[in-house]
């Protein structure tokens, strides 16, 4: 009988650590679920997933012939009182080449309100060659009450975009965005 | 480790009344719970999803109108009609495969014959076992209670599929019928975790001397592996929940763009959970179907091994293919060449698994008893359901099917008729070994004959709807698919039919009390539950059985 409740003990004792190491394992799986969302925000922006843009500090040197057309895109949330629309609808650009082109922007409203835009292009496969160099999209940006507003992209395509296979025969890519009011 | 008491002997008493139930820690009365309770359920999704046959059986608006205006006293019962039809769809989901299968093959099945299988006295933590069923009751009842509170503005209950994706499950139902839902999954997917954790402790540390890892009947390696799965998903779906509610009620924006969030990454987190679960419910069905087909075949199971290490393979491949379910979301070619492979590779462990229970049968004596007989008629369907499988997984040929009838007849064919076929194979098969007395041939295979023709006349014209291009999860559809419709619901009241000569069965039985003895299957039923007594024991294996 000693021994019995000698074995039992044991027993019980590997037990709780197995409980133990996988109750740990619950856990870190449960932290992964909540490392999904910067590590996917992250592998959007570094492989372009999704249609996620580039950023660059400074145009491309090299200047290819093959020309893409871009077209503009505007949305704006439900509950932001702006109008918002691209001024040019589409442009060609050799690729390599720097381009600036503006959006406009008026708030209706009788108050100062802050919005923020989020983007992506399509085809999404030509988010990871579409780098801007300057955008509104990186700032907040604040409409006065009534106030108008020109504001600028400046984009180049990356000139790898010609070697992806993918993009072959796509010669169009649109460049989205949607306002959203900005929550204090 | 070896011991040959696992208990003092206070324990030793049989506890009597309410006691026995609500405090149990024995695992076969929790087994035995666990299958009331999935059957209580699988009657209410089986009865949720006849409103919805009887809604789609002609087109038009017929019946939700008046469910709505009856139950939730609508002032505009179509429109509430409508939304009612999406609180159906939801609620026939989330009950069917959380109260439904997942208690009756995890928690039913698993508690009862795991220890048994092994030849241990019981679970490893018994007390962790009973909060496991305790948390499945109120988990239900949050669920029904979402029924009655506001979801959209205007309209009760939550419809945002069982998937809940945002942002339809977040902006689109501010009411807190959604939240009712979320914390409902929180406490079923809780109990699944400590089962898992219990199961694997079980299995890790109390097997008899003996019983190697390559000696346990594969009933108990697919718990083992089932196990796992809901370790590695369970959490995930744990954390994409807990966003959501924090996204609907307390201001964060992990799926909402305008906080700089991404309603994607809740597909890419659910389909991570949602697939593994998939296996989940139907991985221990496969341990079922290997030791029906072994003992009614007269037997050993052809390819032991092969069948382990293939439940191993889907399992792990089970989790790195979840994205076959987003292929619209705008993956690029590349990627989805690679989830359309992995896909596919599933089909190599699936196809030794149905190979393995053929050749097993091949040669053998069959005997078609009850058991046998739903374990045939698991795998013609579940092969039906894992070809339709092989056409969906193609991403190309997914872009025309992507939520159609199509996709509902396919999980239909693999979860409805496969993991509800397997379920009521291991009823037959252990219903005299639970009970003490034998289940009547004649209502067992009625039950059967019924139900076979009834789910196939359901599900198979489905695939037909789905083709000529009839969306999921609509209420009401054009003229030019009302014939199949018809079929389909027509086939559906059959199919629920068949679960009251299942009762009448049951009723049967336990009116007849013919005494099943300990092994009423023959020598081929060689597994250690059918070495004690018709019911077992109270506490079983005070001595250890050795194995040789």
């Amino acid at each position: 009988m000693e021994e019995n409740k000698e074995g039992q003990k044991n027993q019980d004792k590997k037990a709780n650590r197995t409980a133990l190491y996988l109750g740990i394992f619950v856990l870190t799986m449960l932290g992964m679920a909540y490392a999904a969302v910067p590590l996917y925000e992250i592998f959007c922006q570094v492989t372009g997933f999704g249609g996620t843009t580039q950023r660059a500090e400074s145009g491309s040197e090299i200047i290819l012939d093959r020309k893409i057309k871009i077209q503009f895109d505007a949305n704006i949330a439900n509950d932001l009182p702006w109008e918002f629309k691209p001024v040019q609808r589409e442009v060609e650009v050799k690729i390599g080449e720097t381009k600036l082109v503006f959006y406009h922007a008026k708030n209706f409203a009788n108050e100062n309100i802050k919005g923020t835009a989020v983007f992506n292009v399509t085809p999404d496969v030509a988010g990871e060659y579409f780098n801007k160099i300057e955008c509104f999209c990186f700032t907040e940006q604040l409409l006065n009450a009534k106030q108008e507003t020109d504001m600028p992209i400046e984009f180049f395509i990356d000139p790898e975009y010609a070697n992806d296979p993918d993009l072959e025969f796509v010669n169009t890519v649109t460049l989205s965005y949607t306002f959203y009011p900005v929550k204090e | 480790m070896a011991t040959d008491t696992a208990h003092d002997a206070h324990d030793h008493h049989t506890p009597t009344g309410w006691r026995r139930w609500v405090l149990s820690t024995n695992h076969k009365d929790i087994g035995t719970m666990y299958l009331v309770f999935s059957i209580l359920a699988g009657l209410v999704g089986g009865l949720i999803s006849m409103g919805m046959r009887a809604e789609l059986q002609e087109p038009g608006m017929q019946i939700f109108p008046w469910i709505a205006e009856f139950i939730a006293n609508a002032d505009d019962p179509v429109n509430a009609g409508k939304h009612l039809f999406n609180v159906f769809t939801t609620a026939h989901g989330l009950i069917m495969v959380f109260f439904m299968v997942m208690p009756a093959v995890i928690g039913g099945f698993g508690n009862w014959f795991v220890p048994l299988m092994i030849g241990a006295p019981d679970m490893a933590f018994p007390r962790m076992n009973n909060i496991s069923f305790w948390l499945m009751p109120p988990a239900l009842l949050l669920l029904c209670m979402s029924l009655f509170v506001e979801g959209p503005s205007g309209f009760s209950g939550t419809g945002g599929g069982w998937t809940i994706y945002p942002p339809l499950s977040t902006s689109g139902q501010p009411g807190p019928a959604m939240d009712f839902a979320i914390l409902s999954l929180h406490l079923a997917g809780a109990a699944s975790i400590l089962g898992a954790i219990n199961f694997i402790t079980t299995i890790f540390n109390m097997r008899a001397p003996g019983m190697t890892i390559h000696k346990m009947p594969l009933f108990v390696w697919s718990m083992l592996v089932t196990a796992f799965l809901l370790l590695l998903s369970m959490p995930v779906l744990a954390g994409a929940i807990t966003m959501l509610i924090t996204d609907r009620n307390f201001g964060t924006a992990f799926f909402d763009p305008s906080g700089g969030g991404d309603p994607i990454l809740f597909q890419h987190l659910f389909w991570f959970f949602g697939h593994p679960e998939v296996y989940i419910m139907i991985l221990p069905v496969f341990g079922i179907i290997s030791q029906v087909v072994s003992t009614f075949s007269k037997k050993p199971v052809f390819g032991y091994m092969a069948m382990a290490y293939a439940m191993s393979a889907i399992g792990f491949v089970g989790f790195i293919v979840w994205a076959h379910h987003m292929y619209t979301v705008g993956m690029d070619v590349d990627t989805q060449a690679y989830f359309v492979f992995a896909t596919m590779v599933i089909a190599v462990p699936t196809g030794i698994k149905i190979f393995s229970w053929i050749a097993t049968m091949w040669g053998g004596s069959v005997e078609f008893k009850t058991p046998m007989v739903w374990a045939v008629g698991f795998i013609f369907v579940f092969t039906v359901g894992g070809v339709t499988g092989v056409v969906l997984a193609n991403a190309a040929s997914d872009r025309i099917m992507h939520d159609t009838y199509y996709v509902v007849a396919h999980f239909h064919y693999v979860l409805s008729l496969g993991a509800v076929f397997g379920i009521f194979c291991g009823w037959y098969y252990w219903f005299p070994k639970m009970s003490g007395y034998m289940y009547s041939e004649f209502w067992g295979k009625l039950h059967f004959i019924v139900t076979m023709i009834g789910v196939n006349m359901l599900f198979f014209p489905q695939h037909f709807l789905g083709l000529a291009g009839m969306p999921r999860r609509y209420v009401d559809y054009p003229d030019v698919y009302a014939g199949w419709n018809f079929v389909s619901s027509i086939g559906g009241y059959i199919s629920y039919g068949a679960a009251f000569i299942f009762l009448i069965g049951v009723y049967q039985a336990f009116k007849a009390k013919v005494p099943a003895g300990d092994n009423p299957w023959g020598e081929y039923a060689d597994t250690l539950e059918w070495t004690l007594s018709s019911p077992p024991p109270h506490h079983q294996f005070n001595t250890l059985p050795k194995i040789k």
